[in-house]
């Protein structure tokens, strides 16, 4: 089969990158803006046998993709702040029982019911923290409807790979807006499989290195007979309340991620390589920042844009490569300043950090970055 | 009892739960009618929420999930939907049901979904030391009611006919064959099952109440429980303060991930040939 070209939307797109990731099972409740994923998914999951339910709240849906991903099956809900909210206390339960899920957070202006329809970036520290505890997440932001396609399929090869919840966190605008895409051959896309463990016997469901290490995933319903809880639990699955254990776990699950940063971070850069100003921005706010950092190049301003498709863990090493001659780092971002807080931590002195905040509900404009590069400079 | 035993993961014994608890009566009532029926140990599949009751799961030598509070059933529904073959079970408590699971109780039951739920109900939140439930009896005492609770108590068993289910009992600790016989039935009812077992907390609903240990607990309990079949030639106001016990409601309907499979052969026998949209995306089938 050929690539096709498409007119598609981001929510669409993301739909489209799970399917190919193979997706078998969802679950949801409708809520703007992230609901044509669910419509998406109840219209093409049965063509193939997989399994669409429209649960009765947020809570339900994020337990209910648990429960099909413990089957073995690849399993996703999309949502927005309201819901993703509600959904924390799960994705600590899959963080810590370690089950790969993907969820689709389509950021919408918040707090509260906030405007449903705006865009906006205000999850970022939601998504990285939002369920209570220290846990291991990877969260990727996808800058326009092509890489809503591919960052969903990473997103599963991701939380496959590290039994990991991954977060794809979108925006308004991302995932409604509309671009021409080229979808590859689907028989190129190769999507990663879970490890399974070889045979019942012996089989300890949290066996797995201490430094990091991913333990074997047993589908339930195959043989294993183990059990899962969302309370601390030795490598035998049994709950435990030893400090010696506790310690273990959370150290083990947070260098799952730590241990392998350099597989989990990706970045897109332009003009970063002699930059002395660097704008640092991610989702819908990067188109505008890019095409500011381009009209400043023009005008002979050394800037450079680094868009970070992995937000957590945050691209560390890309950054500090991007910002080395940088005297000014903008931060261009739907919010009051949360990304700014990572890039400020790692900046450290070496750079000025300016926070460049837009609440209001609409999308930067290129001159408003410009703004802030002349600014700056 | 030996027999028993091998259903059980015997290296977590002993449990955690307190001399003269109701809940280990209910768990032994379901392995029994799980041999009874002679199912695959393979094939089974126990979630629980949280709470004393939800521990359960722990010890029984199935695949066993162990959830959120509250979520039990919509971790169930997940897995019933994934994988229909298998035989699910839920063992809840009545808060863990009844409070912050309410929803997915009502919503289960309307869907009538395979899951079988056992409700352990031992009108109390026994892991949090004693607070009043849904289900605790209006006038008595918890730790957060401590001059009594104004509050009225659910009928769950009303409330899961009502919502949808299509299998629904009541038994008590006291009534072991009957709680073992109605965990049979519901676990041969393909749609959603509700077995509501009252039980004993000497620990916090006995001792706050001055009802005294679990035999004096289980003889309040006996006294309170009317079997449905007596009940129905008994006056109305002998049936003040007392609850029903037996087969209260078995009306099979079609199960939902059986319905859902049937819309997924319809859809694909539609689609056979049909190319476009998302579909060619979705070749990578596993």
């Amino acid at each position: 089969m050929p690539k096709t070209v498409k007119l598609m939307q981001g929510s669409e797109a993301c739909t489209a990158g799970a399917l190919a990731a193979g997706l078998r099972f969802y679950a949801g409740y409708p809520i703007t803006p992230s609901t044509e994923v669910a419509e998406l998914c109840s219209e093409e999951l049965p063509k193939i046998g997989g399994t669409f339910v429209q649960m009765e709240d947020e809570i339900g849906s994020i337990a209910a993709i648990i429960g099909a991903s413990l089957t073995g099956k690849k399993a996703m809900t999309a949502t927005s702040g309201p819901g993703f909210s509600l959904m924390q206390e799960c994705i600590g339960y899959a963080s810590l029982c370690e089950i790969p899920i993907v969820i689709i957070n389509a950021q919408r202006m918040g707090p509260s019911t906030g405007m449903p329809t705006s865009p906006a970036q205000g999850d970022v520290m939601q998504a990285r923290w939002g369920t209570h505890g220290d846990h291991a997440i990877i969260v990727l932001a996808p800058g326009n409807v092509r890489e809503c396609f591919e960052l969903t399929i990473r997103a599963f090869d991701l939380a496959e790979k590290y039994r990991v919840p991954v977060i794809v966190l979108t925006d308004e605008v991302i995932s409604h807006m509309r671009e021409k895409v080229e979808l590859p051959d689907p028989r190129d896309v190769k999507p990663l499989r879970r490890a399974m463990p070889k045979a019942p016997a012996g089989y300890k469901p949290y066996a797995a290195d201490p430094n990091g290490g991913v333990p074997l995933m047993a589908p339930f319903g195959s043989g294993y007979r183990w059990h899962c809880t969302g309370l601390f639990h030795e490598e035998s699955g049994a709950p435990s309340g030893k400090a010696e254990v506790a310690d273990a776990l959370v150290r083990r699950l947070d260098a799952k991620i730590t241990n392998n940063v350099d597989d989990i971070c990706e970045c897109a850069e332009e003009s970063t390589k002699d930059c002395e100003v660097l704008v640092v921005a991610f989702g819908s706010s990067a188109m505008s920042a890019l095409s500011a950092v381009r009209r400043a190049r023009k005008e002979g301003i050394k800037a450079g844009l680094l868009r970070p498709k992995t937000l957590w863990p945050f691209p560390e090493k890309a950054f500090k490569a991007a910002a080395a001659k940088a005297k000014t780092i903008v931060v261009p971002e739907m919010n009051l300043g949360q990304l700014a807080l990572e890039v400020e931590r790692i900046a450290g002195c070496n750079s000025q950090v300016v926070r460049v905040g837009k609440v209001n509900g609409e999308l930067f404009r290129p001159e408003e970055v410009y703004a802030a590069i002349t600014g700056a400079k | 009892m030996a027999e028993f035993l091998s259903y059980f993961r015997q290296d977590r014994l002993p449990h955690i739960w307190c001399p003269g608890c109701g809940h280990g009566t209910v768990t032994g009532a379901l392995v029994r009618a799980i041999d009874r029926l002679g199912l695959d140990k393979n094939k089974v599949c126990i979630v629980s929420g949280i709470g004393c009751s939800s521990r359960a799961v722990g010890y029984l030598d199935f695949d066993t999930l162990h959830t959120a509070h509250g979520r039990a059933l919509a971790f169930a529904t997940g897995i019933k939907l994934a994988r229909p073959d298998l035989k699910v079970i839920v063992m809840t408590g009545d808060g863990d049901c009844t409070a912050i699971g309410g929803n997915h109780f009502i919503h289960a039951a309307r869907r009538n979904i395979g899951i079988t739920t056992i409700v352990m109900n031992n009108e109390i939140y026994g892991m949090t030391s004693g607070q009043y439930s849904p289900m605790t009896p209006k006038g008595m005492f918890g730790t957060t009611a401590p001059y009594g609770t104004v509050e009225r108590s659910f009928d769950l068993c009303e409330l899961a006919k009502a919502s949808g289910a299509t299998f629904v009992g009541r038994a008590t600790t006291y009534h072991v064959p009957l709680l073992i016989d109605l965990i049979e039935k519901a676990l041969q009812n393909d749609g959603f099952s509700v077995v509501e077992s009252v039980g004993q907390c000497p620990t916090y609903l006995g001792r706050k109440n001055k009802i005294g240990d679990a035999v004096p607990l289980l003889n309040w309990i006996k006294d309170k429980a009317v079997n449905v079949k007596a009940a129905a030639v008994m006056p109305k106001e002998q049936l003040e303060g007392k609850f029903l016990i037996g087969e209260l409601h078995n009306q099979p309907a079609p199960e939902y991930s059986a319905e859902y499979g049937e819309l997924i052969q319809r859809v694909q026998r539609t689609f056979e040939n049909v190319k476009g949209g998302l579909w060619e995306c979705a070749s990578n089938s596993d």
